[in-house]
């Protein structure tokens, strides 16, 4: 049976697939007459693209999957499985002082999806991503079988299922290591800064004393303003200073889809220029809640509508380090210049902490990510143009928000690709996957 | 710190609500078939901050252990002060048509096993002079339908025997709420085509314990039922003969 919730988060492609639940670990992966069509692992759907999408399959939803197992109040080691969010893991954990290590620009993520996707957050150049901070978890395949992976037992199944895109089994549950907080309050700065020089130069002096850093920068800005936006850095509060500071509701929503996109050259320009200057000093102090900080867009449910029924295209980038502030001032001016982009627009530089994953994306050097609204075709150019800067430069797209490099530039950009097909389930494949292995 | 026992505690409404009783601090019975689902359940409820949890299995079609299930619920809980009763089956309502069996073994999972559960919790609450008694029955009892009428008769029986039991034990100041959800996306409902009706069985048991905090007699689940049953319910029979419902 087609579902038409059971598709990406960006809306772009839309595919037909079957929908299967998966609610106990227990339980056996659900495939009887299946007719050996290929299933996908399924979470929440918040991948951008096409990794969580198995065209002409099934997809085994595995969101039921939300039982907490254990949990060391003095280590801050949580057991859970694969299904429950990282919203229901903070809603847990906070109280008792204990917060993610590694989170995400949105909280509504599974554990399952964290790790198939090894994703990452503004801490990267202090934790590394979500992989890091994983000790083990149990891998169910097709045949039955099922392996408790970590970093000394099944080693290679660990490495081939952390950013491995849900292609070498479900994972059923996972034991994942928390850092302590003494409160849920972030110490935060804000600094609007006026280019992209400035941008690495302050980046760069934050990134040893802060533990969370990122920028959101206005795309359209060009020739001296290029880059300029505002930056963010913050670490957790030692201190309760103003208890005024509460969590903030989350009440607002997208209710309907527009038949066409509501960001548009003009909309762009207004919010791009009134956020950039809704901050009239150098830099703001202040204690803000963790939602707001990490989750700014959680905040307006559904806000993947805007861009109405065609959908949108999100693009990351990882540059490398040698080059990259070359290529970024590259890459800027090419959708500056295109007049696209997207109203929020995240730069940030990456450390050089090592994944344990196979086919994870980080690299030491600098992240770039933004949406794009799909115009068809111009879009499409757009991001071929920006595909072409960062292969010069020996860079990386990230497939859990892509859904159309082409399959040399994934072949280029993750080397370890053949090596992963040794771990493939024989039943599991993913439209992204079919996509950028294809023979060219 | 409320006592609280769960028959068909793997059910999704069951599960979510459990969660939130949990978060309340309660102390936890729940009662299903399956040792090892009950047991991950148990893990979960304990971390999310039940007091304590207890677990007993037990087929719903054993009637002769219903009377010592929830004497060893009394007896691990050290009292009850609140019983939700969620077990059920979906039928397929064409095989009953051509299976007399079929439609016996549903109506009793449906309606006889919770009328049997109810006669044993009705005389211990009766005597106890207080708690609520909780049972998720469904907006198919509130009138036949030709795509699942054994369900429907089936849970309009509860429907009424509820009716009667809340009558007689209101004045044990016992309150008895018999929740009638409507589409709710759970796996008993997996083949179903989902539309803008359905809701989540997280949402429909919120609504499910507001009502019991609020007191509640009947409960529609999301309360948009009510009005949508009303209309049902109101259709001429001349007419209503003639639909496909």
């Amino acid at each position: 049976m087609t579902n038409r919730s059971y598709q990406s988060w960006a809306g772009y492609p839309v595919v037909d697939q079957e929908a299967r639940k998966l609610n106990w670990q227990s339980d056996s992966l659900p495939l009887q007459d299946s007719d050996g069509k290929s299933f996908l692992p399924y979470g929440n759907g918040r991948s951008y693209g096409d990794v969580c999408l198995n065209d002409g399959g099934i997809v085994i939803d595995c969101r039921g999957l939300d039982h907490f197992i254990e949990f060391d109040a003095e280590h801050g080691v949580l057991r859970c499985e694969a299904g429950v969010t990282l919203q229901e893991i903070l809603h847990f954990a906070v109280p008792k002082g204990w917060f993610l290590s590694v989170t995400p620009g949105t909280q509504f993520v599974t554990v399952g999806g964290a790790i198939a996707n090894d994703v990452h957050g503004k801490n990267h150049h202090k934790a590394g991503t979500f992989g890091r901070h994983v000790s083990r978890f149990e891998l169910l395949r097709s045949d039955g079988s099922r392996r408790i992976c970590s970093a000394d037992e099944n080693t290679e199944w660990y490495q081939a299922t952390i950013g491995g895109l849900g292609l070498t089994g479900v994972i059923t549950w996972a034991e994942i290591r928390l850092r302590p907080v003494k409160s849920a309050l972030i110490d935060q700065e804000v600094i609007r800064y006026s280019n992209l020089a400035e941008f690495f130069e302050i980046a760069r002096a934050s990134d040893q004393d802060y533990e969370h850093t990122v920028a959101w920068i206005d795309c359209l800005a060009q020739g001296d303003q290029l880059g300029r936006g505002l930056f963010i850095r913050g670490n957790y509060s030692d201190t309760v200073q103003n208890s005024a500071v509460r969590q903030p509701k989350f009440n607002l929503t997208v209710p309907v889809e527009p038949p066409f996109t509501l960001i548009n050259k003009m909309t762009l320009k207004l919010f791009n220029t009134v956020y950039y200057n809704k901050q009239r000093k150098e830099q703001i102090k202040g204690q803000v809640h963790y939602k707001p900080f990490f989750y700014p867009l959680d905040a307006i449910y559904q806000w993947n509508r805007i861009y109405g029924s065609k959908g949108f295209f999100q693009y990351q980038c990882a540059l490398p380090v040698e080059h990259m502030e070359d290529a970024m001032r590259e890459i800027l001016e090419r959708i500056s210049r295109a007049g696209l982009g997207s109203f929020l627009t995240v730069l940030k530089l990456f450390g050089d902490k090592p994944s344990p994953g196979l086919l994870s994306f980080p690299m030491p050097g600098a992240t770039l990510a933004l949406d794009f609204p799909n115009y068809g075709q111009k879009t499409l150019d757009l991001l071929d143009q920006l595909d072409e800067v960062t292969r010069s430069v020996g860079g990386r797209v990230n497939p859990s928000k892509d859904a159309r490099m082409s399959s040399e530039d994934f072949q280029l950009h993750f080397a370890n690709w053949r090596k992963m097909e040794d771990y493939i389930d024989p039943r599991i494949s993913s439209s992204f996957w079919r996509r950028v292995t294809a023979e060219s | 710190m409320r006592k609280t026992l769960i028959i068909g505690a793997t059910s999704a409404i069951a599960q979510d609500l459990a969660k939130l009783f949990a978060e309340a601090g309660d102390s936890i019975c729940l009662v299903a078939r399956s040792e090892s689902k009950l047991s991950i359940l148990a893990d979960d409820l304990k971390l999310r901050g039940a007091s304590s949890v207890a677990v007993q299995s037990m087929d719903v079609l054993e009637y002769d252990r219903h009377q010592s299930v929830v004497d060893s619920a009394v007896e691990s809980l050290d009292g009850l002060d609140l019983v939700v009763i969620a077990h059920g089956t979906l039928p397929d309502q064409a095989a009953c048509q051509q299976s007399l069996d079929m439609t016996k073994k549903e109506f009793e999972v449906n309606a006889l096993t919770t009328i049997s559960l109810l006669t044993h919790l009705a005389n211990y609450f009766e005597e106890k002079q207080r708690g609520s008694i909780v049972v998720i029955s469904s907006v198919a009892g509130d009138r036949g339908r030709q795509s699942n009428y054994v369900y429907g008769a089936a849970k309009g029986a509860v429907t009424i025997f509820l009716q009667g039991l809340r009558n007689r034990l209101a004045k044990s100041g016992v309150n008895v709420v018999t929740v009638k959800p409507g589409f709710v996306d759970t796996p008993m409902t997996a083949d179903f085509p989902k539309g803008a009706l359905w809701a989540s069985s997280e949402r429909v048991a919120k609504d499910i314990n507001n009502a019991i905090d609020g007191q509640k007699s009947i409960a529609y689940v999301p309360w948009f039922w009510r009005y949508i049953m009303l209309i049902i319910k109101s259709i001429p029979e001349v007419i209503f003969k003639k639909l496909s419902l």
